[in-house]
């Protein structure tokens, strides 16, 4: 592999994280803001299962960094969150890789929950956690939005040419 | 295999890794919460969120350009019609307000207590991005530049908006009234009984915990800024009550308010500056210019 290819990958992958951080800054009314799922996550588990050798734990605790300055959340807290998905999917890549596609779904799913389970508990330790059981809901849409995702991405790889 | 002053070493396993950036995170949101520490970390990541921002508030500045581009000489006349009506009542309340504020300030002359009054307030822009999901926060387009801080206090035409909770250069978060990490001191504007209003990270409702069966507080009832605390200005209405629930189980009544500023619309803020004449607001570290915790 050439250094130009390589380098090319590489703003491939930044890109589609780009992107991923402003969809998730995007204006959206209030009673929409349940069923707007965790975009960043989702790349970083897509590119995690694909090419665990470029995106791991470092890639996801400096996308959840950026990610807590982009909210004025605490720093840290989605960093942290991130890592851990990072981590699991990396361990788990080869098996998710294996999976049908909805089976991948559900992981996909179980990884998100563990996600926001940690921001939600660090926003409870801080005394500031949102009461609402529609906290929840943008992980089931992360399931849902998941095959759509995967489709897309594995497009944007094959054309980025990143292996 | 990475050389290190010319011994090899192992390349650290995602565990190893794992393990550093949890400490790390941890350490940070430690550092982080308790005051601001970080304040140079901070401003560089937002260097680098800011064109993400800026971007991510586009398409509703381009969509606010065409409306206004298209807008009809018909609706411009209908709003300068309507901004006409209120203003001649705006002035006529306004004409009682002035003698009602110099004998206001005579009275308070007469009782030896200082009034505290708003010295200046200014309109500035919001920036259209969400945050973080279930938060109740807002972006404000200016900041340490433009002379906002930690602990002022943000109003609309209507009431108390929030404070501001985080500044940067050109940029600031302030945390509404209906954040769940949010609480502020206030009074029934009928009778003058005081409590506190939190937050609950729904979008129209805060709650009212502390107040016992005997309160005298009623449906409808408006809550005012009692100014205790001193980040807030007094006298500003907050939210009025919409439901009180009275479980016999329950040490305290459990009640409901709507906040009476228009949260979620609008593009514009009022930012005050207290009169510094007032006692300054207290602020040991950062604990005091914090949102009020919940205990």
């Amino acid at each position: 592999m050439g250094v130009d290819t390589q380098m090319r990958g590489r703003l491939t992958i930044y890109t589609t994280f780009a992107v991923a951080l402003l969809l998730a800054v995007i204006p959206v009314p209030n009673w929409a803001e349940a069923f707007i799922p965790d975009w960043v996550a989702l790349t970083l588990i897509y590119w995690c299962i694909a090419t665990p050798e470029r995106v791991s734990v470092g890639t996801g605790w400096v996308v959840g960094l950026i990610l807590d300055a982009l909210f004025g959340s605490l720093l840290g807290q989605h960093a942290l969150a991130l890592t851990v998905i990072a981590f699991l999917t990396v361990k788990l890549h080869l098996q998710l890789r294996m999976f049908p596609r909805w089976q991948q779904a559900v992981s996909v799913l179980i990884l998100l929950a563990i996600g926001q389970l940690l921001v939600i508990w660090i926003r409870g330790i801080v005394g500031q956690a949102p009461g609402t059981i529609a906290y929840w809901t943008p992980s089931i849409v992360g399931m849902v939005a998941w095959p759509w995702l995967f489709v897309v991405l594995r497009d944007v790889r094959r054309r980025g040419r990143v292996t | 295999m990475i050389t290190f002053r010319g011994r090899s070493i192992r390349a650290p396993t995602n565990l190893t890794r794992l393990v550093l950036l949890t400490i790390l995170s941890v350490l940070l949101i430690i550092l982080d919460h308790q005051g601001q520490h970080l304040q140079r970390i901070r401003s560089t990541l937002a260097l680098l969120a800011f064109p993400i921002q800026l971007v991510a508030a586009l398409p509703m500045r381009v969509g606010t350009a065409v409306s206004d581009f298209f807008a009809t000489e018909h609706t411009l006349k209908e709003n300068l019609e309507t901004l006409r009506t209120e203003r001649l009542e705006l002035l006529d309340r306004l004409q009682k307000f002035e003698v009602l504020e110099a004998e206001n300030i005579r009275l308070r002359d007469m009782l030896g207590s200082a009034a505290r009054v708003a010295k200046r307030a200014v309109a500035v822009e919001l920036l259209e991005v969400s945050l973080e999901p279930f938060s109740r926060r807002i972006v404000i387009a200016r900041g340490t530049h433009d002379d906002v801080h930690v602990g002022q206090p943000v109003i609309d035409a209507h009431g108390i908006m929030g404070q501001v909770t985080q500044v940067s250069a050109y940029r600031s978060y302030a945390t509404l009234i209906t954040d769940p990490g949010h609480a502020i001191p206030v009074m029934v504007n009928r009778n003058g009984l005081r409590t506190l209003v939190f937050g609950t990270g729904d979008q129209d409702t805060v709650r009212v915990p502390y107040l016992t069966a005997s309160a005298d507080i009623r449906e409808g009832d408006l809550l005012i800024s009692s100014g205790m605390g001193e980040t807030f200005p007094p006298g500003y209405p907050v939210a009025a009550v919409t439901h009180i629930v009275n479980d016999p189980n329950e040490a305290f009544l459990e009640i409901t308010a709507k906040p009476t500023a228009r949260l979620n619309h609008g593009k514009q803020v009022l930012l005050i500056w207290q009169d510094p004449a007032a006692p300054a607001p207290m602020r040991s570290g950062a604990a005091g210019a914090k949102p009020a915790k919940e205990k």
